[in-house]
């Protein structure tokens, strides 16, 4: 009885205990990325109606799987023009750890490709 | 708070809160702006990235460091909205087949105070200052900008514009506009922000510009202009 208090309690409370590398990648997809490619990863964020390039839709099968994993770390870590892409999608890779960003990834794929995340 | 609010009296109540007459500014602010804003240094350390998920609006514990006391005045009297669609975590959003669009009808009226009151908050809030610094040790000088290469510049060279607005009728919604930062920040605060956010904010989702220092002067000496041209 006693060790199970203890491990309801301390699941309770580890999301405010740990350091900022343990954000799950969807909540930094929530934080970071949906302004531009939306809440549902389609590419039609907030600010994309007023947008010159459209962001990229992440819930878009082929066009995902075209793009290895570390294409994924290198454009969010370095920005678009880093994959000769254009300079709107920012180079996020003094905001986030390289854990977040390899995070972030997963969590791409999860959208892009798995039957629960998949449109 | 002594004011109870019974609902059909909201306007009364609303007058009892901002006409407070009485305690030490601190002791006010805190009570009139502290449960939306953080008026302390949040444990970043310790939170994480969930301390943006508990934000109700922006943090104003270095307001001293950051706004021009007389915007901040004005400001308190005759609030408007600086987010068009809201503060991340509480964005207002419409979900349609276009995409997510800002909902204007959902961002909810700012506290409002009074001449008098405003005059005394914008002093207690203008008194903190705990980047000071991060203030002195910025080297922006005002310059000038030709209005259409600092355009340019803002626009096509480093997508500012995607997430701000430097007019109404052009950039996104996600961040704040800036076609009012010149009246509404400290030339400093926005040269040293833009060098480096995260000191200001580790949970900003604002991306840290890849800049040199010039490039962020000439930012800044934009912002200027569209200020000034207002
Ligand atoms: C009910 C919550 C709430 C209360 C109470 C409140 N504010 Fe705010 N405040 C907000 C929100 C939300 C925003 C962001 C609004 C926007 O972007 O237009 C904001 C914005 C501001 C800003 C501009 C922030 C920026 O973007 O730089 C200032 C300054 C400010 N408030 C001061 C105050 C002061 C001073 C008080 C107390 C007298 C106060 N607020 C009370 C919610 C609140
Ligand atoms: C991906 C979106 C995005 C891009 C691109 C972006 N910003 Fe921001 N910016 C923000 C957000 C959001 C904030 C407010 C801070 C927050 O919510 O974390 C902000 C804050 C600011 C502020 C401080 C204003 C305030 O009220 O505190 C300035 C100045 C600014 N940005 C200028 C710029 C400039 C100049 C560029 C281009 C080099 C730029 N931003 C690019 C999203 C962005």
């Amino acid at each position: 009885m006693k060790a199970i208090t203890v491990a309801a309690i301390s699941a309770l409370l580890s999301p405010l205990s740990h350091g900022a590398d343990d954000a799950s990648g969807e909540r930094l997809y929530t934080m970071y990325c949906t302004q531009c490619h939306g809440m549902h990863g389609n590419g039609l964020g907030v600010n994309s109606s007023r947008m010159s390039v459209q962001p990229r839709s992440h819930i878009e099968r082929e066009e995902m799987m075209a793009r290895s994993d570390e294409e994924l770390f290198k454009v969010i870590q370095q920005g678009g023009k880093s994959i000769d892409k254009s300079n709107l999608m920012p180079a996020w890779g003094d905001n986030l750890s390289e854990e977040e960003i390899s995070a972030l990834v997963a969590h791409l794929r999860q959208l892009c490709c798995k039957e629960s995340g998949n449109e | 708070m002594q004011a109870k609010c019974l609902p059909t009296l909201v306007a009364l109540c609303l007058s009892a809160i901002a006409g407070y007459s009485h305690g030490a500014p601190a002791d006010k602010v805190a009570e009139l702006c502290g449960s939306c804003h953080a008026l302390e240094r949040p444990d970043y350390e310790t939170q994480g990235r969930e301390e943006r998920f508990s934000r109700k609006a922006p943090p104003l514990y270095f307001a001293g460091n950051k706004y021009r006391r007389e915007w901040l005045a004005g400001f308190l009297q005759e609030p408007y909205p600086l987010h068009p669609s809201g503060y991340f975590p509480e964005r207002k959003l419409r979900d349609t087949p276009e995409g997510d669009m800002p909902d204007e009808n959902a961002l909810a009226a700012h506290l409002q105070l009074s001449e008098s009151d405003a005059a005394e908050v914008a002093d207690y809030l203008m008194s903190l200052q705990p980047y000071a610094e991060l203030i002195t040790q910025d080297s922006y000088s005002e310059g000038k900008v030709a209005l259409r290469m600092g355009t340019l510049d803002f626009r096509k060279f480093k997508g500012c514009d995607a997430c701000h607005q430097d007019s109404t009728d052009n950039g996104g919604f996600s961040g704040p506009i800036l076609y009012d930062a010149w009246n509404r920040l400290q030339p400093h605060y926005i040269s040293a922000f833009l060098k480096n956010p995260l000191q200001w904010d580790p949970n900003t989702i604002m991306p840290v510009p890849q800049m040199n220092e010039q490039a962020v002067h000439k930012l800044v000496d934009y912002l200027k202009a569209i200020g000034e041209t207002e």
